[in-house]
């Protein structure tokens, strides 16, 4: 189907049924009940999932096939959202433009950036990369106002009158696809379970599809395999009559597009745009989210920002109530010995958790949640056979 | 005029005169080994041949065509394929990959953005790619990781990633080196056979020099970077000079 | 000129700064071949060290002040810290303000048991990895102790105070012949630029004068030789990686009176340190230290007004646009040497 194989097809129609279906796979607590905090469904957060998917797609086809670590990919994230906004101020209030703008002016930014960086290897391209970013931030934030509203930012204004579009003097414009706006939606009421169906989540869901699909076919591809060589030896693909420079730059621009990508529809949901999108951390960010779903696995960095993200909202929730709630079958003196060992994790501690989860990966699971779930499989498969075989052949390999 | 031409090529790293006014020859279809002590100037020399190194001055002709100042992978694809001391193989790859990517070298060149096509779709590639590896007698082994070889198939399948691109010319460094005996036998015979199948020519640099009596039809002696003779194997075998230069190196 | 002399001076404490914790990520790097992108964080808890060290100093009890009253007529409540009881009161206060200083001798020991607690628990299994793997897991390790720190201290910077006898400006001018009040020095600075000179100096002359100095510098030239002979290099290099983060502690604990101390200094310091270290040339000590100095003046010439306004945010980026350079044209920075890291 598509062009893809048989395992290809299906990993791409279940992630199309997850996407789809999300409303509802993410809403599985009725309203009212004390885990309806645990619901993810709202529009907000599923397009954060979706959004940061791309992102990381895109970030994988670098890193995960090449192995050039890059610390500067939320400098073109940014670059992607300031195009956008400038779109939807000036040009139209439609989004498919912004996005599209975002796209092109995010790779034009990605080829220079990535001319330069990749003349060196290794963790200088990391450093090179870094600081690149580190210099787009600190130039939004400071002597590019103009452009890009340094600190505050820049949103849509009464004052824009987008030339596309009929804006009412003193009317806040919103962004939308062909007239429909972002926000728009229906929600419905199944007894006391209620889901979201919100347009600006189906459009970003629609475009990660198409980004999960076309990485699936670069993974598959020639070029791709091309890609991994550069990673596992450049001198024999010298010595083999390929220059790995054209390669790698081409691997970084279509990972810049993606970021370029992600940061347009950002823009799109929610026509606002900042410097801090572009800080060091944004791109640590992205790194974490594609190592720990697996990097160089097609389904790794999806799992990555869905977990990420998910994780950042419900569990920064948690606060010392809910703690309290959660333990009170306990005996008092044991609650809370449980809810101060707990409490330190949780609510602000997020990010404390998320550092020790990501050391744990990158230590005991290089490949990341992906390659945790196929040694469980592997671990499941291997039981099973052996015990319907009645003798161990389970020396075999899983896979 | 043979297909490789080396003349008046010198090289200095510093105050070290590494090749000094070399000449050389190689003629079409032969097997052309360069031997030395060491230090002579060997690989140097090879570097220069393949574009990692640029002499400062002479010239390097190649069927015709001068290949200094391009690039290791433009040299490539004018027909010169390199095989190193320690086999270098694409090791994250499969066995059937690490034979693919020459062979999309071959045909597409050093770079094409075929990112949308997909590889079991591209079967005349695949089927060159299996007909190599069955030559090799790999073909049993193109789904493993290309690192779990031994170090035996490693060399194997790099001279093969060499030869499926069909190159006018092949070098090898030292093929043999840091070899045990039954190993140094195996790449000698592989080494037979290609030449006696394909008719490619060979030039081989060799510190040992019992290896490239059984293989050379020409040897081009160096020392302290200046071919000292070049000459048939039986001549070159009691020659008082190359004797000089490895005995010289004996005492040290 | 006088302008000229300021902008030097103003950029000797963030270079001390940068070089302090540039040798410290250099040795690593040199001795270990590791990247330790946590080394921004051990120069944040050195800084902490200098706020545990005054909030010990000044944890006090409560007496009931008989003879005062409060507002409402009761007895008045006093804290008392116990360096008052113990050593008087005279004596104890002399000791709260000297905090920052005293925390040097407290850090020392902690400093070099995180650092060893941090190779032999972590580091050590990452020798044979690729550096991306090193970076990775060291950046983890940053965010989980930027965190413990964070959950500790609190979000918000602490100031911590340099001794009263340090919190004036010297008027250095006059010394070089300049109108008073020209180029003005806060004390601090000085004592900050002094005492990384003093530890740059240490660390070299350790290097330099010891045995064990020179198996370590062995050890960096080449690694394998050294085991050859039959030295336990990896000891050394675990005592090596100890005083990289006594080092980096150290810069930190007399950083804490020039920017208060808060969970995220680190981070934001590592960046720019890698930078130096790229720029000096990867494994280079001398080259760290230098371009430590080197960007840290650049900085502070960056930021005149007149500079400002002919080229605006030049202050921001000027670092990062040497560095872009500095690694176009010289691959292996000012003085790198050859193969290391080319790969």
């Amino acid at each position: 189907m598509l062009g893809l194989n048989k395992n290809d097809a299906t990993l791409f129609l279940v992630v199309l049924a997850l996407t789809m279906l999300a409303p509802f796979i993410l809403n599985p607590f009725p309203e009212g009940s004390g885990m309806a905090q645990f619901n993810a469904g709202y529009p907000d957060l599923m397009q954060r999932f979706v959004i940061f998917g791309i992102f990381a797609i895109g970030f994988n086809i670098l890193f995960g096939l090449t192995g050039y670590l890059s610390f500067g990919h939320a400098a073109f994230l940014g670059v992607g959202s300031y195009a956008a906004i400038w779109s939807l101020k000036l040009f139209t209030l439609d989004v498919i433009p912004a996005i599209i703008f975002a796209i092109i002016l995010a790779g034009a930014f990605s080829l220079l950036v990535g001319f330069i960086s990749l003349r060196r290897s290794g963790i200088y391209f990391s450093i090179l990369t870094l600081a690149f970013a580190q210099m787009s931030y600190a130039l939004a934030y400071s002597v590019l106002t103009p452009l890009t509203g340094g600190e505050t930012g820049l949103q849509i204004k009464g004052t824009d009158t987008p030339l596309l579009s009929n804006v009412a003097d003193g009317e806040i414009g919103r962004a939308n696809l062909l007239g429909a706006e972002m926000s728009s939606g229906f929600d419905m009421a199944v007894g006391s379970w209620l889901f979201t169906f919100n347009l600006g989540y189906y459009i970003a869901a629609v475009a990660m599809l198409i980004a999960f699909y076309l990485s699936i076919r670069i993974f598959r591809s020639p070029f791709g395999m091309m890609l991994r060589a550069v990673k596992s030896n450049q001198q024999r693909m010298n010595y083999t009559g390929l220059s790995p420079k054209p390669y790698t730059l081409a691997a970084f621009v279509i990972s810049g597009m993606y970021a370029g990508l992600a940061g347009g529809l950002m823009v799109a949901m929610d026509t606002q745009v900042g410097p801090e999108r572009m800080f060091w951390t944004a791109s640590g960010e992205v790194v974490i989210m594609t190592i720990l779903g697996g990097a160089g696995t097609l389904l790794g960095p999806v799992l990555g920002a869905g977990f990420i993200k998910y994780f950042e909202n419900i569990v920064s929730k948690i606060n010392k109530d809910i703690l309290h709630n959660w333990f009170a079958f306990l005996p008092d003196g044991f609650e809370d010995v449980m809810v101060s060992l707990v409490y330190p994790f949780v609510g602000k501690g997020w990010h404390l958790t998320l550092g020790i989860l990501f050391m744990l990966v990158v230590i005991f699971l290089p490949g990341g949640l992906v390659e945790g779930g196929q040694r469980l499989i592997g671990l499941f498969r291997r039981k099973s056979k052996s015990s319907e075989a009645g003798k161990a052949d389970g020396t075999e390999p899983a896979e | 005029m043979g297909i490789l031409e080396v003349s008046g090529v010198n090289k200095r790293f510093g105050g070290l005169q590494a090749l000094g006014d070399v000449n050389l020859s190689v003629e079409e279809k032969s097997v052309h080994a360069i031997i030395g002590p060491n230090g002579a100037g060997k690989s140097t020399l090879l570097n220069c041949l393949v574009g990692k190194l640029i002499p400062d001055s002479g010239s390097v002709m190649f069927d015709g065509q001068s290949v200094l100042g391009r690039k290791p992978h433009e040299i490539n694809q004018m027909g010169i394929s390199r095989v190193f001391q320690t086999p270098e193989i694409f090791g994250d790859l499969t066995v059937l990959e690490n034979m693919l990517i020459p062979v999309f070298a071959k045909r597409d060149g050093a770079f094409r953005m075929h990112a949308i096509e997909s590889v079991p779709h591209e079967k005349d590639v695949i089927a060159r790619a299996e007909e190599m590896l069955a030559e090799v007698k790999m073909l049993e082994k193109s789904g493993m990781t290309a690192s779990s070889l031994s170090r035996g198939d490693k060399r194997r399948l790099e001279m093969a990633m060499c030869l499926v691109q069909e190159p006018k010319l092949l070098l090898l460094d030292e093929p043999t080196a840091g070899m045990a005996r039954a190993d140094t036998e195996n790449t000698i015979q592989l080494l037979k056979d290609i030449r006696t199948e394909r008719g490619i020519t060979m030039a081989i640099i060799e510190h040992d020099m019992n290896v490239v009596f059984s293989l050379a039809d020409r040897i081009t002696v160096l020392a302290q970077g200046t071919p000292l003779v070049e000459d048939i194997p039986d001549n070159i075998k009691g020659h008082p000079k190359v004797r000089e230069a490895y005995l010289g190196e004996a005492q040290v | 000129m006088d302008q000229i002399i300021v902008q030097i001076l103003n950029g000797l404490d963030k270079g001390s700064a940068y070089a302090l914790i540039a040798l410290g990520l250099t040795l690593i790097f040199g001795t270990l071949g590791v990247v330790n992108f946590a080394h921004g964080a051990l120069f944040m808890l050195g800084s902490f060290c200098a706020v545990i060290m005054s909030r010990i100093l000044s944890a006090s009890h409560t007496v009931i002040d008989e003879t005062r009253t409060d507002f409402l007529g009761n007895p008045l409540k006093v804290d008392v810290p116990y360096v008052y009881d113990w050593f008087g009161e005279a004596a104890g206060q002399t000791i709260i303000d000297w905090a920052v200083p005293i925390s040097i001798l407290f850090a020392i020991p902690v400093m070099i048991g995180v650092g060893f607690i941090m190779e032999r628990g972590l580091i050590k299994h990452f020798y044979k990895r690729p550096h991306a793997d090193q970076i990775l897991v060291t950046f983890g390790l940053a965010i989980v102790l930027q965190e413990v720190i964070k959950y500790f201290f609190g979000a918000n910077p602490i100031q911590t105070p340099a001794p009263e006898a340090f919190t004036g400006s010297l008027d250095f001018g006059v010394w070089l012949g300049f109108d008073p009040l020209t180029i003005m020095y806060p004390y601090w600075r000085l004592v900050y630029f002094l005492f990384a000179a003093l530890i740059i100096a240490a660390v070299f002359a350790f290097l330099q004068f010891t045995t064990f100095g020179m198996v370590v510098r062995a050890g960096m030239a080449d690694r394998e030789t050294v085991g050859i002979l039959g030295i336990d290099i990896d000891k050394r290099f675990t005592l090596m990686f100890g005083i990289a983060a006594a080092v980096a502690g150290l810069a930190g604990v007399m950083y804490a009176p020039i920017v208060a101390p808060n969970y995220h200094m680190g981070m934001d310091f590592l960046v720019l340190s890698f930078v130096v270290v790229v720029v000096g040339g990867m494994g280079s000590l001398p080259g760290a230290v230098a371009a430590g100095f080197l960007l840290g003046i650049l900085e502070s010439f960056a930021s005149m007004p007149w500079m400002v306004d002919k080229l605006p945010g030049i202050n921001q980026i000027i670092i990062y646009l040497v560095a872009i350079i500095i690694l176009l044209t010289r691959p292996r920075g000012l003085m790198g040497r050859k193969g290391v890291m080319e790969d």
